[in-house]
């Protein structure tokens, strides 16, 4: 397909702006509090698994409500690759991005059969006897409860070979030598990002993405134009497990830890609300979702009554008791109910996100714009 | 051949729960064409009111504990005990059958305000807004309930005139082997009692026999005058009374906690995706099978040679089936086909 000159053209700059934005991250996020590398990294990581699962809910809209098991496969191979071979990233991100793929193959083979809330059924199904392994029999893989951890025991063969000095702690992760935790770790996560946030640009204006979105509107008629439209579904559900398992393993690289509770389908539940909140289909909007959630999730967990007593001190007493008593239950401990409420009203009042409002708003101001000129046209003649 | 009935005997308990919630969760979907996964959540409120009235009963007053006599020892006392003496004592023994008279009109309102309120506006809706407006709604539920119950099981008691185990074996000629809780079994009764009340009224009462009418063609029974719209809200409010009357009934067996709503809604669905969309008496027949099937399999002979197979039983056998026959065991064709 050949596309327009402009539109390339907008999608540089897109991407360039994106990169920037990205990459100045902890200097524009400074203001709002958020600009501590291990929150950065949160948005960065989620960020890419929120793209990923748009590839298939906001192409296909196939919603799979199993996804939080690649992001655990995607964890703990990266783990075991910390453990058994090396603690260098680049083996873990590789390891961990394949074999969730591997998985996603097996699993998107068979629930692909089905669509609609069957196929819903299919990948919770799939991921929830992912979770119980992982709790029961696997335990000797996934360490059951306690979830994976690092040993000073483990073997690392290769940093042996290569005669990495042994250190007296717990080793951490690095990229050939450079330590990935706080600003490191962020900006390897970064990079990745903007890597997945380009693949996923180019298959959203590519043939490939077109036919997905053609499946969306009317798979039928895909079928009788002759595509066999099974093998695209499959693609997409692949690519969408792969950046699951890299947002698996770069959580294992920013903490190499593994357990079980990072499949359970409340997780799932999790990466389709960040989506959803940020925009379906849009390619900023499941970021935004991932970065709002996870900054809420951050701040609002954070708060407590003492915190709220400082913020309403500028009220009288008695207002600032009640208004305490208003928000109590929202903060702290009862984030949660935040985070459904927020479910609730974003999908009632704004089923397509974020980005949705903000389209409707500048049509709100356009319009406005449109009619002072229309007015000012008459006056004139 | 004991331990095969008594196998049986625990299965269907869980699968009666199992059951009971999907054929709330097949009723709303074939009236009103919505998938609630709240539906778990109403199960948990439903254990809750008896969780509640429990602690209505037993608010207590301080007051002096006359057996010990060496020194002032202080004991609570409810105020029930206080006022009616050993009658009070029975009723708060009580509490949870009798919380089934809170449950009904508490879940019944609930149901009717949540229909009105909320679902209302997601009939016209894709089904995959559907599932997430109402997974929101059971997190914002859940989270009411934890910000005031705690997050730990509350454990309840059956009345004490139940409270030892049925000798069951006796009664069939097999031996003293097989026993059986005395509450899961008026639990098994009281299940059974339940869905044979919900189909006899919509098979055998003109009001029901309106509400299949609607479920088949709304279009046709709301040409004849008929608010048809009124009864599916009902209808959605009797299915939360059947969950919230399953978890009233459930609480002793296992204590509730604000999760266990969510772990039984997974299961449900799945026991209604492999019973059949739309299909009542597949809801019940797949939960008591899919319940008895999971008991077998945490027999040791079976864990031994199949390791784990007790975790997984059931998402295995939904994949089959959903791969086998589509439509579920007793799906009918055009209902859910995408």
């Amino acid at each position: 397909m050949s596309m327009p000159a402009s539109r390339t053209r907008k999608d540089m700059v897109l991407m360039l702006v994106f990169t920037a934005a990205v990459l100045t991250m902890p200097i524009w996020l400074a203001p709002t509090g958020a600009a501590y590398p291990d929150l950065l990294q949160k948005f960065a990581i989620y960020g890419i698994f929120a793209i990923g699962f748009n590839i298939l809910f906001g192409l296909t809209g196939y919603l799979s409500f199993g996804h939080a098991a690649f992001l655990g496969i995607g964890s703990y191979t990266a783990v075991w690759s910390f453990k058994l071979l090396t603690m260098n990233v680049i083996p873990a991100v590789i390891f961990g991005t394949v074999l969730s793929g591997l998985f996603a193959v097996l699993i998107g083979f068979i629930s692909l059969r089905r669509s609609g809330i069957y196929f819903s059924i299919l990948t919770l199904a799939f991921a929830q006897m992912s979770y119980n392994l992982a709790y029961s029999v696997l335990t000797p893989i996934t360490n059951g409860e306690t979830g994976l951890q690092l040993r000073l025991t483990d073997a690392r063969a290769v940093d042996a070979m290569l005669g990495v000095e042994v250190t007296e702690g717990l080793p951490s992760t690095n990229l050939f030598g450079l330590e990935m935790s706080g600003y490191p770790g962020f900006y390897f996560c970064a990079v990745m990002l903007i890597i997945a946030f380009f693949i996923s640009l180019r298959i959203n204006r590519s043939p490939f993405g077109l036919k997905l979105l053609a499946i969306k509107s009317n798979q039928m008629r895909m079928g009788y134009t002759g595509y066999n439209t099974r093998p695209y579904l499959l693609i997409a559900f692949v690519i969408s497990g792969m950046y699951a398992g890299l947002a698996g393993s770069l959580l294992a690289v920013t903490d190499p830890l593994a357990g079980a509770e990072r499949m359970q389908w409340t997780a799932s539940g999790e990466v389709v609300l960040m989506t959803i909140l940020g925009g379906v289909g849009t390619l900023i909007g499941p970021i935004l979702g991932a970065g709002l959630i996870k900054y809420f999730e951050n701040i609002f967990s954070s708060y407590n009554e003492q915190v709220l007593h400082e913020i309403f001190a500028f009220l009288p007493d008695f207002m600032e008791n009640i208004m305490v008593g208003v928000f109590q239950p929202f903060v702290g401990e009862g984030w949660h109910l935040t985070l459904g409420a927020l479910f609730v009203i974003v999908v009632t009042f704004l089923p397509g996100g974020l980005m949705e409002g903000m389209r409707r708003l500048r049509t709100v101001f356009t319009r406005r714009r449109d009619k002072g000129k229309s007015a000012d046209g008459k006056a004139s003649t | 051949m004991d331990a095969f009935i008594l196998q049986i005997l625990n299965g269907l308990d869980k699968g009666a729960a199992y059951a009971l919630i999907a054929l709330g969760l097949t009723l709303v979907f074939g009236t009103l064409g919505v998938v609630n996964f709240a539906h778990g959540a109403l199960f948990m409120l439903g254990s809750f009111c008896a969780v509640s009235l429990n602690k209505i009963f037993t608010i207590s007053e301080r007051v002096k504990d006359p057996a010990v006599k060496f020194f002032d020892a202080y004991k609570e006392q409810p105020y029930l005990e206080i006022w009616f003496g050993e009658t009070g004592t029975t009723i708060i023994q009580y509490s949870v059958p009798l919380s089934l008279l809170l449950a009904i009109p508490i879940m019944l309102l609930f149901g009717v305000i949540m229909e009105r309120g909320l679902i209302r506006h997601f009939y016209k809706r894709p089904h995959a807004e559907q599932i997430l407006v109402t997974f929101g709604l059971a997190i914002v539920l859940q989270e009411i309930v934890k910000a005031w119950f705690g997050a730990n099981p509350i454990p309840q008691a059956a009345p004490p005139i139940v409270a030892g185990s049925a000798d069951i074996g006796s009664w069939i000629g097999l031996g003293e082997a097989v026993v059986y809780p005395w509450w899961r079994l008026i639990y098994l009764a009281f299940s059974a009692l339940v869905l044979g009340s919900v189909f006899a009224f919509l098979q055998f009462t003109t009001w029901g026999m309106v509400v299949r009418a609607g479920m088949q063609d709304r279009e046709t029974v709301g040409l004849l005058g008929i608010n048809i719209q009124r009864r599916f809200t009902i209808v959605f409010g009797l299915a939360a009374v059947v969950a919230g009357m399953a978890g009233v009934m459930y609480s002793p067996i296992l204590p509730p906690d604000y999760n266990m709503g969510m772990d039984f809604l997974v299961l449900s669905f799945v026991v209604v995706v492999v019973g059949g969309m739309g299909s009542l008496g597949g809801a019940v027949a797949a939960g008591l099978l899919l319940g008895i099937l999971q008991s077998f399999s945490s027999m040791n002979e079976v864990k031994e040679l199949l390791p784990g197979i007790d975790q997984v039983i059931i998402y295995l056998v939904a994949v089959v089936v959903l791969l086998v026959r589509p439509r579920g065991l007793f799906g009918r064709k055009g209902v859910m086909e995408t």
